[in-house]
């Protein structure tokens, strides 16, 4: 006889998110780089705002308060809103 | 489910009072009353015409027979009356028959129903009843190994599981109170709806006792709670998980340890609950090692850490100082790393003592850093009662331990390496190692030892972090 086990798990096939196609040129679009709050990570975006904008492409900062938790949605939201690309500066 | 109209007779051969009791419904019969007989085991053993086979129990299962004979009087569909065993008076006022049985003795009792046998009452609620069971279901072809089908499913922690069968959820589900649908919260990283059935699954695998359910909920419960942080303290590079700490009368209950080898291997309860937390982050969740779980090392304490606190010491418990009564039972959750351990053999009075617990504190994290990470110390029978001999309290010790834990601001020099662009640190004046909320004592341990236990855990605490979250234990 067949055995029959009853699933342990939150039963959603892995949520498979397709990126967003990627910009052919970063002319009139901005680009939000996000600080996470570690170390050093604000050295690497620095460097990236000085080259972006030598492109003459414009740029917005954020930061998360706490690279531990999740970005708060209000911050989330405010870079949906304000930008059209993201880097973020995932470790130190 | 409609019922036949009349009088229900459930009966079995294998019990003198239904024997006794058949040339009553043969009686009952003959005075025309319409009778149905369920039969349980030998259909043929009753000279009432009436008889139905009910050796598959569903009739005594839906009717809730516990015990044989029982005597049903139904009008128009429902049930109105019932009795048990062999009691004339009730079964000439349930049949409306007075002269009913008037050889038989007054009264016998009963036997036990079939149906509420050891083993029998699951399947037939499982075959028969309204679980509330609703989690899809997995068919292991008959060639397949149950086990292995767990481990190729992702569902195992490294180790085998017990595989989560229908009558074993079933019989888990037993071990509370709670409905299985109800929803205790979002498991991170993929904020899936946890339920009580969830739970349960997840537990069985883990290889609890369906009375160990109970706190395994409430366990899940303060890890889901926000101020426990469970996303970032699962997806940390640092080598915490969750560990849990239990108290209250549920302890001897469930036969937890909370002395020797307190924090090893070998007692169920300890091993089993705080595993199936971690089950259930792992299939619930989706927080799995080497994808969100980022662990550089991680600790074998993440396959399960769970133990409860000697309570009788002269100290307040951990569940006393978290706001709960000595008659209640709690869960408390810290993120915790392995424990790392403290020898102090000379010390016969409690100031040495703190100077070696806070001299082995020091270097948690790291010895030049302080306010990084919150500690557990477990104090040991043979340090406490260093404390207990000279009347030094908990908070004493706190106290003492904290004072002990100033730290000059020129030790702490780690990362001032002249190359490295960092800020040299200030070091001017003394920082304190720990938060003032950031040590915890706990009682555990053998009898022999002159140690203690430091656990430290994540470097994130607070509301940047992780806090200790306490729930109730609740039925």
């Amino acid at each position: 006889m067949n055995a029959v086990l009853l699933d342990p798990t939150g039963e959603r096939d892995p949520v498979k998110r397709s990126p967003l196609a990627k910009p052919a040129t970063l002319a009139g679009l901005t680009v939000g780089l996000l600080d996470i709050s570690k170390a050093r990570g604000d050295v690497f975006l620095d460097r990236l705002d000085e080259m972006f904008k030598a492109q003459g492409v414009a740029t917005r900062r954020y930061k998360k308060p706490t690279f531990a938790r999740p970005a708060p949605i209000s911050l989330v939201q405010e870079i949906a809103s304000q930008c059209d690309v993201v880097v973020e500066g995932l470790a130190d | 489910m409609s019922l036949p109209n009349g009088l229900i007779a459930v009966v079995k051969r294998d019990c003198p009072t239904c024997l006794l009791v058949d040339p009553v419904l043969v009686e009952i019969e003959r005075a025309g009353k319409p009778l149905t007989v369920y039969v349980q085991d030998d259909p043929s053993f009753t000279q009432a015409a009436g008889s139905v086979d009910d050796r598959d129990l569903a009739q005594s299962f839906r009717l809730g027979i516990e015990i044989v004979p029982t005597l049903i009087e139904v009008v128009a569909g429902r049930e109105v009356q019932r009795t048990i065993g062999w009691v004339r008076s009730e079964w000439a006022a349930v049949s409306g028959l007075a002269t009913l049985g008037a050889d038989l003795p007054a009264h016998r009792p009963g036997c036990g129903s079939k149906s509420v046998e050891p083993g029998i009452a699951e399947q037939l609620a499982l075959r028969y009843g309204n679980t509330g069971m609703t989690a899809r279901r997995v068919i292991v072809p008959p060639q397949e190994d149950d086990i292995e089908v767990c481990f190729e499913r992702g569902w195992s922690d490294g180790l085998p599981v017990v595989p989560p069968s229908e009558t074993r959820v079933y019989r888990m589900l037993q071990g509370t109170s709670r409905a299985p649908a109800e929803v205790l919260g979002l498991v991170p990283p993929n904020l899936s709806a946890c339920t009580i059935e969830k739970v349960a699954i997840n537990a069985v695998m883990a290889g609890c006792k369906p009375e160990y359910l109970p706190v395994v909920i409430a366990a899940v419960e303060a890890a889901l709670d926000p101020a426990f942080c469970l996303h970032g303290l699962l997806a940390t590079t640092w080598f915490s998980g969750p560990m849990i700490i239990v108290n209250g009368p549920i302890r001897e209950r469930i036969g937890m340890n909370w002395q020797g080898n307190v924090l090893g291997q070998g007692n169920r309860a300890n091993a089993t609950i705080g595993r199936a937390l971690q089950l259930v982050v792992r299939n619930v969740g989706g927080g799995r090692p080497r994808e969100v779980d980022q662990a550089t090392f991680g600790t074998p304490a993440k396959l399960s850490f769970c133990f409860a606190e000697d309570e009788a010491t002269a100290w307040t418990t951990l569940g006393e100082d978290r706001g709960f009564r000595r008659d209640q039972s709690s869960v408390t959750l810290f993120s915790a790393d392995g424990p790392l351990g403290c020898a102090d053999q000379k010390s016969r009075t409690p100031q040495p003592l703190i100077r070696s617990l806070a001299g082995s504190l020091r270097a948690v994290t790291h010895v030049e850093m302080t306010n990084a990470s919150d500690a557990v110390v477990v104090i040991g029978p043979e340090h406490g009662r260093v404390f207990e001999q000279a009347g030094w309290s908990k908070a004493q010790v706190l106290g003492a331990l904290h004072a002990a834990l100033q730290i000059q601001g020129q030790d702490l020099g780690m990362g001032t390496d002249a190359a490295a662009p960092v800020a040299t640190p200030n070091t001017a004046g003394t920082r304190a190692k720990f938060r003032p909320e950031g040590l915890t004592l706990i009682r555990a341990g053998g009898q022999a030892g002159l140690f203690s236990a430091i656990i430290p855990g994540w470097l994130m605490k607070g509301s940047l972090g992780t806090d200790p979250v306490s729930k109730e234990i609740l039925p």
